[in-house]
């Protein structure tokens, strides 16, 4: 019980810590949390699928990218589409391409579905990048940010960064608190069992298929989600924003900050993040530019975590309640 | 399409293929028998054909950078296993991914520290210049043939490995139950070692060969992993078999998807969408027998 | 006669050229508990399997209340109200007892496909898997993970599920292995007391308990069902006595 309360001061500080950033930074780190808060639902949204449901999907940017895509569709050239319609369409999108992806996928499980989705999501990726639907490999650009004007009134401009950040930081509460509200439900707690033992579940009588099925499609529809404010946002799509170096960078998050927690999603994301920048900016040494070969630390960080961090980042900090005498938990990992 | 044509599109077909068994084959064997999903087994692919690259240059012949960059290749491997993939046996795929995740990412920057990021050629050896005459006006390099003819022989040699030594004994008896071959006392550690070894040989010395042809890229090695990975889904993990029939029709479909031309209501989907089509195999493969063809079932 | 809950009939499950199961008919009633016994590898659990739809039939036919139920998927037939125990201890581990018997339990719904409301406030489904856990026994260690359960309970929690599915029929597949006698004592009672409103499959090597409990008993050699009748005729066959309890007795 100890740790839920510190674990619930903690998220509401960092909310706080949230909701007062624009009194402080300037642009730059605004506009850079906002960036951060996005990974983290698109995190949360293939958590959702990893660490709840078992399924190790190397093919989420998929989702995330077709929203991007699906925005550049809605506002062609310096047209703005509309938040109200583009959204919920982007979204629609992206859920229907996971219907598609997912009856074909959920019939595998284990490597086979580790590597059907990273296929799978190739093949998307090839149909952006292979043909004139959306500027082929060169990507297309979204110049106007959707507006969000209803009968003319506009509650907020996304052209404002500070109310983009808002508007992100709403959206991460909103999912968050939904995620949760899934996972404490009837369906949630099919999903969990699911996880833990798939065969016992059918012999219980669930059609666990349908579900799986469900849940992919619900993760897929979030990461529509995160896609559509990241192209917003970055004003930019290309092929390799639904590539698989964006469905590896977000698994790496998910598992790093320590999956089937949500939290771990969002820490993840934003040390994932914060991480790619601090390598990014190393200072060149003896005429090399370090910091252009980021990855090289990215990936060395990641070999250590794996070998040094079993339950990722947020596994530290059980290790750390470990040391310290509690009373027996009796919730699931 | 005329016989010419044809013809051309089954030899590049087949010999796409057999390339691609070449380095599916260590992959699916990887899988099988050590079960560990190695996202960075394009990368060897790359090494191979970089090391080619430079070896070629170095010693100014390409068969002594194959025989020198085979024995490195299988150097590292061997030194990624004993120092990081074994630790990694016991671990749940989840980890396994996000590792060899991590060693793309230094292997590329690693290649991209020490080669650039231009595209390189790497010059066809002097004795297989030549090409075959079919026609009065079509001839076939004798490069590719070459290709074709060495990938065949090394299917042939695993073949036998596998079949017909104890070691291969030892292989096929891991990849159907791996708790057993430890409890019957054989050294698995020195067998996963070996068989690991083999696959990085296999994807490296596939890389070499087909430098002169693919040319030798960023981004080469995990081109070449995704369509393995079809390659495995369609063959069936741990089966080699399934490899080789799953990689020859990929290569072909591959092959003759490039120059066909297939149109629905007046949106072209051949050639252009070309890239996709061992996608849609595989998705119909999947639906038919989601173990794969020649996989076990359950 | 009253009509047979389950019933199999020529029911036959090759693996390659191996027959698991060879051409097995056999009748299940409610009030009735029908044991199997058999040496190791004798086909008992690939039986079990096979009713309990983990496995789909070679050839033959399985009958639910007249129905044909051969070759439908294990949710299915859980559905139609075929409960299985399992003999390798096949619970949720990470969960507490209550809420592997709530999870059991929930399935019973029309429907989880929801969304909103906490599982644990539709009380009828935590009402049944309480009621699950006190009929086994085990309600007082409803909140202890089932990974810290002792092996007794363990097997006592993976009974209490399968009721919490509110089965007409039960699978059981050595419910007692690997208990001490007291904790066997309790299971005897227990399956003596469920017998009056489920028809059971009764799969056990404990000879004691198998002869305290049965109605009728099975025996199966090589796939094949080698005699079946009242307890009393099989302890008097000859050709049971040869084939089975002889070593059995021998090695107890």
């Amino acid at each position: 019980m100890r740790n839920v309360c510190v674990a619930t001061i903690v998220l509401l500080g960092c909310l706080l810590a949230l909701a007062l950033l624009p009194l402080f930074a300037e642009k730059y780190y605004i506009q850079l949390f906002t960036k951060m808060m996005l990974m983290a639902i698109f995190a949360m949204s293939l958590d959702l699928l990893v660490g709840y449901t078992g399924l190790v999907s190397l093919g989420h940017a998929a989702f995330f990218g077709l929203a991007g895509y699906a925005l550049a569709f809605a506002a062609p050239q310096y047209e703005a589409a509309s938040l109200w319609l583009s959204l919920p369409l982007a979204m629609a999108g992206s859920a229907l391409l996971a219907l598609v992806i997912g009856v074909l996928v959920l019939r595998t499980s284990g490597i086979y579905f580790i590597m059907v989705t990273l296929a799978f999501a190739q093949m998307v990726f090839f149909v952006f990048h292979d043909t004139k639907i959306a500027g082929g490999a060169d990507g297309i650009y979204v110049y106007a940010k959707p507006v969000a004007a209803i009968a003319g009134w506009e509650p907020f401009s996304l052209e404002n960064y500070t109310h983009f950040y808002f508007v992100v930081l709403v959206l991460l509460v909103l999912v968050y608190a939904s995620l949760r509200m899934l996972l404490a439900s009837l369906f949630g707690r099919v999903i969990v069992g699911i996880r833990v033992n798939e065969q016992r579940m059918r012999s219980l009588g669930y059609r666990t298929f349908r579900y799986k099925l469900v849940c992919f499609v619900i993760a897929g529809a979030l990461a529509g989600m995160a896609g559509y404010f990241a192209a917003a946002q970055f004003g930019f799509v290309s092929p390799d924003t639904l590539g698989w170096h964006q469905s590896g960078g977000v698994l790496m998050m998910v598992i790093l900050g320590g999956m089937g927690t949500l939290n771990g999603a969002i820490l993840g994301a934003f040390a994932m993040m914060l991480l790619e920048l601090g390598f990014q900016g190393l200072p060149a040494v003896g005429g090399v530019n370090i910091g252009k070969h980021w990855q090289l630390f990215m990936g060395g960080f990641i070999v250590f975590a794996v070998l040094l961090l079993p339950h990722g980042l947020l596994g530290l900090g059980r290790l750390a309640s470990r040391l310290r005498p509690k009373s027996a938990e009796a919730g699931d990992d | 399409m005329d016989a010419n044509t044809f013809l051309i599109q089954v030899l590049n077909g087949i010999q796409y293929g057999l390339l691609l068994f070449l380095v599916a084959s260590g992959l699916t064997l990887i899988l099988g028998i050590m079960g560990i999903i190695n996202l960075a087994h394009g990368s060897f692919y790359m090494v191979g054909a970089y090391l080619a690259f430079s070896l070629s240059q170095h010693f100014g012949s390409l068969w002594l950078a194959m025989a020198g960059g085979v024995v490195l290749a299988v150097a590292i491997g061997l030194l990624l296993e004993w120092l990081l993939i074994s630790r990694l046996y016991h671990r749940d795929h989840l980890y396994q991914v996000l590792l060899t995740y991590g060693l793309i990412l230094i292997f590329e920057e690693l290649r991209s520290v020490m080669f650039g990021d231009d595209v390189h050629g790497v010059a066809v050896p002097a004795l297989l210049q030549a090409s075959i005459p079919l026609t009065d006006t079509l001839s076939y390099p004798v490069y590719r043939l070459w290709m074709s003819a060495v990938c065949l022989a090394l299917a042939v040699g695993m073949y036998l490995l596998i079949q017909k030594t104890r070691l291969g004994m030892m292989i096929r008896a891991g990849a159907a139950n791996r708790e057993m071959v430890q409890s019957l006392g054989i050294n698995i550690d020195l067998l996963y070692r070996l068989v690991f070894a083999l696959g990085v040989a296999l994807a490296a010395f596939a890389g070499m060969i087909a430098a002169p042809v693919a040319s030798v890229f960023p981004g080469m090695g995990n081109q070449v992993l995704i369509v393995c990975f079809v390659v495995v889904v369609i063959g069936g993990i741990g089966s080699v078999k399934g490899a080789m029939l799953a990689a020859i029709l990929i290569g072909l479909v591959d092959s003759f998807g490039k120059v066909l031309t297939f149109e629905i209501a007046g949106v072209r989907f051949l050639p252009e969408l070309s890239g996709m089509m061992i996608y849609v195999l595989m998705a119909v493969v999947l639906l038919a027998r989601p173990e794969g063809l020649f996989g076990k079932r359950g | 006669m009253t009509e047979a809950v389950l019933r199999t009939e020529r029911l036959t499950k090759h693996f390659g050229g191996l027959a698991a199961v060879n051409d097995v008919s056999l009748d299940f009633f409610t009030d009735q508990i029908h044991a199997l016994i058999g040496p190791n590898g004798a086909g008992k659990t690939t039986l079990a399997n096979l009713l309990s739809g983990d496995l789909a039939p070679t050839s033959g036919g399985i009958y639910l209340d007249g129905e044909d139920i051969a070759g439908l998927s294990a949710e299915r037939i859980s559905q139609r109200g075929v409960g299985r125990s399992y003999q390798k201890t096949n619970i949720f581990l990470p969960f507490t007892a209550f809420e592997n018997c709530r999870l059991a339990a929930q399935s019973r719904l029309p429907s989880s496909m929801r969304f909103t409301r906490p599982a644990p406030r539709y009380e009828e489904v935590s009402r049944e898997a309480l009621r699950a856990l006190a009929e086994v026994g085990l309600d007082h260690r409803a909140e202890v993970p089932a990974a810290t359960l002792s092996h007794g309970e363990q097997r006592q929690l993976e009974i209490a599920m399968t009721l919490a599915t509110r089965p007409r029929i039960l699978l059981l597949d050595e419910p007692l292995a690997g208990m001490g006698s007291e904790e066997s004592a309790r299971m005897v009672e227990l399956l003596q007391r469920l017998k009056r409103a489920h028809a059971m499959l009764l799969v056990e090597h404990d000879m004691d308990a198998v002869f305290a409990l049965a109605d009728r008993l099975t025996v199966m050699v090589n796939g094949c069902v080698l005699e079946s009748g009242s307890p009393d005729a099989i302890r008097a066959s000859a050709a049971v006595q040869e084939a089975y309890l002889g070593t059995e007795e021998a090695a107890a």
